[in-house]
């Protein structure tokens, strides 16, 4: 059944916006966490999406088509971290600097929104194909 | 008396209803996919091509390839009418609308069904 794929797809989509969200969450944690050397600094982390398309394989096995979207990854931002002047934190370098990650709280903020977004709609599609489902099961009953 | 022509259209519609909201769902599950490209299915198409058999080419091997079974000779992409800066096209607002609007109709449908069993079993009775 068709509309049984609607639950495969939106599932994906909600793994992959939690991903998201975790991942942000992970940056928002991180992002005072200072350092004493600009290589231990923690790196902001993103998960690169990637549509799943495999309909071409659905024809040649006769399998259900896989689609949907997956996370194909997580990449490490490349920013340089922020360094600082503060030669009284017991983490400075011989130089008084400490390193803190350069991650936008905003920017983290608006990501997370997003996600939850992306999310509430997947849940709804997938309560809509409850529902059809549901009244087409019922079909001819009085 | 055949049940496929008793159902008429409804029954057809409801199989493309189906695959149409499987093609919205893949578009709002890759609202945030890069270079993602929304696609959709043209209904009026994809319902004349299920409602004419004598469009569709003979399947009488087991490796031959139904092209027809699942409309996706019709899944055409969207014209966007904007285009986010990583390449994706998909209107959220557009896709949701689109998405209630199929599961609307496909409830529409369902409720034809429902009143024709309905005939057909009080003709049964004959009460």
């Amino acid at each position: 059944m068709s509309l049984g794929n609607i639950f495969e797809i939106a599932g994906s989509g909600m793994r992959a916006e939690a991903k998201r969200m975790e991942t942000s969450a992970g940056n928002l944690a991180n992002a005072g966490v200072e350092s004493g050397s600009p290589d231990d600094v923690y790196k902001a982390q993103y998960p690169i999406f990637k549509a799943v398309q495999d309909k071409a394989n659905h024809f040649m096995n006769n399998d259900k088509p896989i689609s949907g979207v997956e996370v194909a990854g997580i990449y490490e931002s490349e920013e340089d971290p922020i360094q600082r002047y503060e030669p009284h934190n017991p983490l400075a370098d011989e130089n008084g600097l400490v390193y803190t990650p350069n991650i936008s709280t905003v920017e983290e903020m608006a990501n997370m929104i997003s996600a939850s977004r992306a999310y509430q709609v997947n849940i709804e599609m997938m309560s809509t194909a409850k529902q059809l489902i549901q009244r087409t099961l019922q079909l001819g009953e009085q | 008396m055949d049940l496929d022509n008793y159902f008429g259209i409804h029954a057809k519609a409801l199989h493309v209803r189906e695959q149409r909201a499987d093609q919205l769902a893949i578009n709002l599950s890759n609202v945030d996919t890069p270079n993602y490209k929304a696609k959709d299915i043209d209904f009026k198409t994809a319902l004349r091509q299920a409602l004419s058999p004598t469009e569709q080419m003979v399947t009488d091997a087991p490796n031959h390839i139904n092209a027809q079974a699942d409309f996706s000779t019709q899944i055409k992409y969207r014209h966007p009418s904007h285009e986010a800066m990583d390449g994706n096209t998909v209107d959220k607002e557009i896709e949701t609308a689109e998405f209630a609007h199929n599961a609307l109709s496909y409830q529409a449908s369902l409720s034809f069904l429902n009143s024709k069993i309905r005939t057909m079993m009080t003709a049964l009775r004959g009460e």
